[in-house]
């Protein structure tokens, strides 16, 4: 009885609490989430020795939520856009919130999305790969018949080859989200391509395949067939669920260590042939322009880049003495070899701890402990890649590529640590 | 490969289905896994849409700029604007030719692009944008040709077709440089400096005074 009553006054408590939240937003339940932002403090009431509710009180049952979500503390941690960069959401893009990861996996819902036509709605039933051209039988393929071939399950980083291509000019972002968040990093499962092709057979003139997307955009590049047979994959799962929508459900091409819009989303057909196609996505689009007006084509790797996550224009310090920095590297040529570290705008440097697993074309964890007194500091980040690439000064670029590139900007970015302890993307020079 | 018009595809359908029959058993013992099916020739050629910038897949159609002026007007102007200079925020297709070495260059189908291939090929399969694959194909060359036109590549009477949208010859042909030089950089051979480096560490910019980064609501 007494038991039960306590039961009773648990409950209407915990309403009370709910009603509470709820009440003090304008909009009502949906918006529970964003409103229950980290307060700037703890409240006294929940900390030794008083006893929090969450202590006291029994808290929700299982399946409130069916498909488990973030807490609600962690609402700020969101993939955000920049309105005035496109001309319609449906061809647009938006960034993974790096500076709130952890480790080198990015959750499925956050990692960044880049559409030309919108997001395809493809019941897997109505699915189909189609595979014709310079090969032996053309064939069909269902998502089915896909999962029946041999699996392979990898861990590569996709980087949008016009990550950072605001700052070409100068610093003009300032958050480590909007200036280095065009890539993400999870684990595919698929059937290689290399695998597929047994299938189909292979004429000897084929030297190029076109992957074709089923999207509204009908997206298509033309990769040689030497990476086709290298290590490229058809993944219809990512971190152990099948991709997102945005990502290409029910199945997409997976070209490690190159640019991400040869990763075609929505897949429905790859074409053999002997020449490559010079579609518009490789010819308007994703072409380096240089200074003499002549522009480079088929610049497909990514090369070695590293950013401090933390901190970072989103995370500022917020008291003196002992910090962990903590930063991502990665590089389409291979594993990253060494991170460096500069407090000093790049005069000093220091060698960051890698955190394993170091994977080749996958993100790599680097952290590096520093104390910090207050004073004004400005950070850097360089990595070096297994071939000895080491990532390049802004300088370094412009002095070869100009200002007019767009894409392929991997220089070293500077955070400017002030002495509030808040934190710009600036320029050196 | 090369697209067929329907009364070939029959005709190819007709003369290959035995060929196809016999394909799907015979040749089986090539396959590794016996999974998936062979492709009809009527399957491949519904998506197979690509053209190449030699004119192979091109459809079989035609059309000048004379006719396309009209639909070009109708469909896709309201975006691209009625002289390809694009309206509002979408994007220009004509204009921009001498830019490309300046310091703000104007990338256009017909400033930049290298095939007038792509333009096809482009068009067909992604515009008008939201209603893809909606034009027939001498529509589609009607109107590449009036985009051609307005970029002073071609005359107005000009009879763009499958048979020489392969020849057309693009301001920016030569404008492209293969291959990818990259690694461009490699001056220090993964053995940079660590100390003492010589490097300007004044501030000559900063992100917030240019003060257009997204803030949060
Ligand atoms: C509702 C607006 C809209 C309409 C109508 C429209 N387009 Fe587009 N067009 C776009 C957008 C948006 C893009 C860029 C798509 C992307 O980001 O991939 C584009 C891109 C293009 C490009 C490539 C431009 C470049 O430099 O890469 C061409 C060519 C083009 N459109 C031609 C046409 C033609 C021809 C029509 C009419 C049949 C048409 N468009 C109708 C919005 C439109």
């Amino acid at each position: 009885m007494k038991k039960n009553k306590k039961n009773e006054v648990a409950k209407s408590k915990k309403f009370n609490r709910r009603d509470l939240i709820i009440g003090a937003s304008s909009i009502g339940a949906i918006s529970l989430a964003s409103k229950n932002v980290l307060s700037e403090e703890a409240n006294p009431e929940n900390l030794p020795p008083n006893l929090p509710e969450w202590t006291q009180y029994l808290g929700d049952g299982v399946d409130i939520n069916p498909y488990g979500m973030p807490s609600e503390f962690e609402g700020h941690v969101i993939r955000r856009n920049v309105e005035w960069l496109t001309a319609s959401a449906e061809s647009s893009v938006n960034f993974t919130p790096l500076q709130d990861l952890e480790g080198i996996v990015t959750p499925n819902g956050l990692c960044f999305e880049r559409h030309h036509g919108g997001v395809a709605v493809i019941n897997p039933q109505d699915f189909r790969l189609m595979i014709n051209g310079l090969v032996d039988r053309e064939m069909i393929f269902t998502l089915d018949d896909l999962k029946r071939f041999p699996q392979t399950n990898k861990f590569y980083f996709l980087e949008c080859a016009a990550n950072g291509g605001m700052e070409w000019r100068g610093s003009q972002l300032n958050g480590c989200q909007y200036t280095f968040g065009m890539v993400h990093n999870v684990q595919y499962t698929g059937v290689k391509l290399s695998d597929l092709i047994l299938e189909t057979g292979l004429k000897e003139k084929a030297k190029w395949v076109l992957a074709e997307g089923s999207d509204s955009s009908g997206m298509t590049r033309s990769i040689p067939i030497e990476k086709i047979l290298d290590d490229c994959i058809i993944a219809w799962a990512m971190n152990g669920e099948a991709l997102r929508p945005e990502q290409g459900y029910p199945a997409r091409l997976v070209v490690p260590g190159w640019e991400g819009n040869m990763w075609v989303k929505w897949i429905r057909r790859l074409e053999f042939g002997d020449k490559p196609y010079l579609t518009r996505e490789e010819t308007s689009k994703y072409t380096d322009l240089l200074t003499n007006g002549k522009a480079r084509m088929f610049t497909w790797v990514m090369d070695a880049k590293s950013v401090i996550t933390s901190p970072s224009p989103e995370k500022p310090i917020l008291s003196k003495g002992l910090h962990q920095l903590r930063g991502l590297a990665w590089s389409g040529r291979g594993k990253i070899k060494r991170v460096d570290v500069s407090i000093d705008g790049g005069k000093n440097w220091k060698t960051a701890q890698l955190h394993s697993p170091v994977l080749s074309k996958s993100l790599t964890r680097f952290t590096l402990p520093f104390e910090w007194n207050g004073e004004e500091l400005l950070l850097q980040s360089r990595a070096i890649d297994e071939t000895n690439y080491v990532q390049p000064t802004i300088d370094e670029l412009q002095k070869i590529r100009g200002v007019n590139s767009i894409y392929h900007n991997n220089s070293i970015a500077t955070w400017l640590v002030s002495k509030n302890g808040k934190v710009d993307n600036v320029r050196l020079g | 490969m090369e697209r067929l018009t329907m009364s070939g595809l029959v005709k190819f359908i007709l003369s290959f289905s035995l060929i196809i029959f016999f394909a799907n058993t015979t040749i089986a013992s090539d396959r590794k896994f016996n999974l998936g099916q062979i492709a009809t020739i009527e399957e491949v050629a519904g998506w197979d849409i690509d053209v190449r910038p030699d004119g192979l897949g091109a459809p079989i159609g035609s059309g000048t700029a004379f006719s396309g002026e009209e639909i070009y007007a109708e469909v896709c102007a309201a975006c691209h604007g009625d002289f390809g200079e694009g309206a509002d925020r979408w994007p220009p297709l004509a204009g921009g030719e001498g830019t490309l070495a300046s310091h703000d260059p104007e990338k256009t189908s017909t400033s930049y692009w290298p095939y007038a291939s792509t333009i096809f090929d482009y068009i067909y399969r992604a515009m008008p944008y939201g209603e893809a694959q909606s034009l027939s194909y001498d529509e589609t060359y009607e109107i590449v040709a009036y985009i051609l036109y307005m970029g002073d590549i071609i005359e107005e009477d000009f009879v763009l077709s499958d048979k020489n949208i392969g020849q057309i010859e693009m301001p920016n042909r030569d404008g492209f440089i293969l291959p990818d030089p990259r690694p461009d950089i490699m001056n220090t051979h993964g053995d940079p400096c660590m100390s003492n480096c010589k490097v300007s560490t004044k501030i000559i910019g900063k992100a917030r005074d240019i003060d257009v980064t997204p803030e949060d609501e």
